[in-house]
């Protein structure tokens, strides 16, 4: 293998990579030829390839961003990045039926673990394409539709075709221009009026190969007084050079329906995470983000809800960890459009050794939106002189009933909180890691318990050197 | 057996010299009551034994079980037996009590800890201070009452079960009733343990006899005696010693 992992992050637990499987491979670089390659690759249906071909021209004439991480961003280079890669013929409901090296994969991710113990349905996506996809039969016999996107447009293209792009549409920004271009894989659920999924259902992305992109995009509609908790983690090898993951989720929450959204992204820190996540809620439905950014080398990502119906809520509970080189860019938007909306929104960030940290918010009552209330906080953590946290909150009210409340701290760790633990018999390293993973408590609470486990762990891991 | 052994210690913070010649002996079993006014370097004491990274020792030399200390890190002495009771414990956010004292309790006992038996020995301890179970999913002294952060401090006292115990002004912010329950606390610890009781008032010592009680001023042991100097010291103040 040429392919050698970059030392100077050597505490990544999920760095290892696979000999590349692929099938079909695309060259690199992007045209309209690769969109319509990748449409017609997949048999879509005309309108979709229609879509994509228009996303790709509104990426092509879009500018970059000009706020986040300028420098950072302008370091992607969109013609060394693959845009499709199948590694494994077919989507399988057995593991035994994946691809060895991919099923090893996901073992040592301890996918199919998980799946045994505490998941509704888990979807395996390995580079473009979803390997692996199975779902509880009770729900199934509930009417609960959950299939990998592209199986998804198969199998229901008048729901797709009703919802793709309603959300976010494609002209929303750059990113999510070339993830309706490009897009492959990811997660399509519908849950049926007054169907409860109990069990949380889950999807992992795994990019392997170097130079990768992955462009997963997901839909989630959860139909009246319905419930669903969608899980999402994602890891990827360390590689000296960059990789784009650029995904678009949107959920869409009718009437009394709720969806809750949590993510544990750890991307290897070569990965580039530029994501579009919006959700629309209608009267009296919940929408909740439950986000963590812990890896990758720039994120740019601020799940957003659009309050739509009267007493709908949005929930945004989100922990960024920036370490050396990495800039999580990450917050919450949430734009209440109906009267009697809720919001809370939690930030926590921490950065350390160098790393960069920014809440970005946005916070909108329009005019018509009478007696709506929001409640933001915003909480950092530095670990020592040389990381960097920022704050940019906007909020635009339009009326004057609203109850609006904005706190935010920045703190660093007390040499008193150490010494205090220290006398209790850690070391330093675990004195750190105990007030770290405090810090983030209130978002690892929600998490589903093995995924708090695992993300307690990780930060812990991460804190192996941090002792100066 | 030896406990602790200071011999003509000076410490500074900051280049400010707060003790300034202090020798002292622990032996197990014995209960050290350390009385003096407010900054007369008490603390300062207590802090500098458990080894805070703001105290300077400048000169002197202090022994603990045998070793000198600067052979332990703070961590290895909490192993090897000592405990400081703080005076003002810092609260750790999003960190509960109950997952904390396990984490702590494993961490200073060399045996693998069963969680049946802590849990027993938790309970048992937890019903000895009157502290509500609800304690445990506290985060750690996180929005406590000065009372309730004491009791936790003993209760971690009792759990960790040191050789050396240093108890700063544990006393203070405590109504008689919760004096009490901490005072049996002590008590029991202080059996096997050598004890250091850094206080202001006679009223813990009714609770708790001393062998020996040392009064401090300016970074000084002026006089050490027996259980009547505390009474002493209640009635008469500090000034006389100064004299």
């Amino acid at each position: 293998m040429s392919e050698q992992a970059h030392d100077a992050v050597g505490e990544y637990r999920y760095g290892f990579h696979d000999p590349e499987q692929s099938t079909i491979r695309f060259d690199k670089g992007l045209s309209e030829q690769v969109v319509r390659d990748i449409s017609e690759l997949k048999n879509e249906p005309e309108w979709m390839t229609e879509i994509r071909v228009k996303a790709y021209h509104h990426f092509i004439s879009r500018p970059m961003p000009k706020w986040g991480n300028c420098s950072m961003l302008d370091d992607i280079n969109f013609e060394n990045i693959t845009y499709f890669l199948r590694s494994s013929k077919q989507t399988e409901k057995n593991w035994d039926d994946v691809p060895d090296d991919i099923k090893n994969t996901f073992e040592r991710l301890g996918i199919p673990e998980a799946e045994q113990k505490w998941l509704g349905g888990v979807t395996a996506q390995y580079e473009s394409e979803a390997v692996y996809h199975s779902i509880r039969e009770d729900l199934e016999e509930q009417g609960v539709l959950f299939f990998d996107m592209d199986t998804g447009l198969k199998e229901h293209p008048e729901i797709v075709k009703k919802y793709f792009c309603s959300v976010v549409p494609y002209t929303d920004n750059k990113f999510a221009a070339l993830n309706t271009a490009v897009w492959s894989g990811g997660s399509f659920i519908y849950i049926p009026k007054n169907v409860h999924v109990e069990m949380p259902v889950q999807a992992y992305f795994r990019i392997n190969a170097k130079n990768m992109g992955q462009f997963e995009r997901t839909l989630i509609i959860a139909d009246e007084g319905s419930s669903i908790h969608y899980v999402e983690g994602c890891t990827a090898p360390t590689y000296s050079t960059d990789s784009l993951h650029s995904a678009v989720v949107e959920l869409i929450a009718m009437d009394n329906a709720k969806i809750r959204y949590s993510t544990v992204q750890n991307w290897s820190a070569n990965v580039f995470n530029l994501v579009t996540k919006r959700g629309v809620a209608y009267s009296n439905s919940v929408i909740e983000w439950v986000d963590g950014n812990i890896g990758s080398k720039l994120t740019m990502k601020y799940p957003s809800v659009l309050l739509k119906g009267e007493g709908a809520h949005a929930e945004v509970i989100s922990v960024a960890y920036a370490g050396e080189g990495q800039h999580q860019d990450a917050g919450a938007k949430v734009h209440h459009l109906a009267p009697r909306t809720t919001s809370n929104i939690l930030s926590k960030s921490i950065s350390r050794n160098g790393g960069r940290s920014s809440y970005r918010g946005l916070l909108q009552v329009t005019p018509k939106a009478h007696g709506c209330r929001s409640k933001i906080v915003c909480d950092a953590l530095l670990l020592d002189e040389k990381s960097r946290s920022d704050t940019y909150p906007t909020m635009e009210v339009g009326n004057s009933s609203a109850d609006l409340e904005h706190e935010a701290s920045v703190s660093k760790v007390s040499s008193d909180q150490l010494f205090y633990l220290m006398s209790r018999g850690f070391s330093e390293k675990e004195a750190m890691g105990m007030i770290v993973n405090g810090f983030f408590e209130p978002f690892t609470r929600e998490l589903p318990m093995e995924y708090a486990v695992e993300l307690n762990k990780l930060l812990e891991l991460e804190m192996e050197g941090s002792i100066g | 057996m030896e406990i602790l052994k200071i011999d003509n210690l000076y410490v500074s913070v900051e280049g400010t010299p707060i003790i300034n010649g202090i020798s002292l002996r622990i032996n197990n079993g014995e209960i050290h009551a350390l009385m003096g006014r407010n900054g007369s370097g008490k603390s300062t004491l207590a802090n500098v034994i458990m080894g805070h990274p703001s105290y300077e020792i400048t000169s002197g030399h202090i022994e603990f079980l045998g070793k000198p200390l600067e052979e332990y890190e703070v961590y290895q002495r909490a192993r090897a037996g000592m405990f400081l009771s703080f005076q003002y414990p810092p609260s750790i956010p999003g960190v509960q009590v109950g997952n904390f004292l396990k984490k702590s309790v494993a961490s200073v006992r060399d045996e693998p800890l069963k969680a049946r038996d802590f849990r027993k020995e938790l309970n048992q301890a937890m019903s000895q201070l009157e502290m509500d179970k609800s304690f445990l999913s506290r985060y750690v002294n996180d929005g406590f009452s000065g009372g309730e952060k004491k009791r936790l401090e003993t209760l971690q006292m009792m759990l960790l079960k040191p050789t050396l115990a240093i108890l700063d002004e544990t006393d203070s912010g405590l109504d008689i009733d919760a004096l009490r329950v901490v005072a049996k606390g002590i008590n029991d610890v202080a059996e096997i343990a050598g004890c250091l009781i850094i206080t202001h008032y006679q009223r813990l010592l009714d609770l708790v006899k001393p062998d020996y009680v040392h009064a401090m001023i300016d970074g000084k042991i002026i006089k050490s005696g027996g259980p009547e100097l505390a009474l002493e010291l209640e009635d008469k103040g500090y000034d006389w010693l100064e004299a």
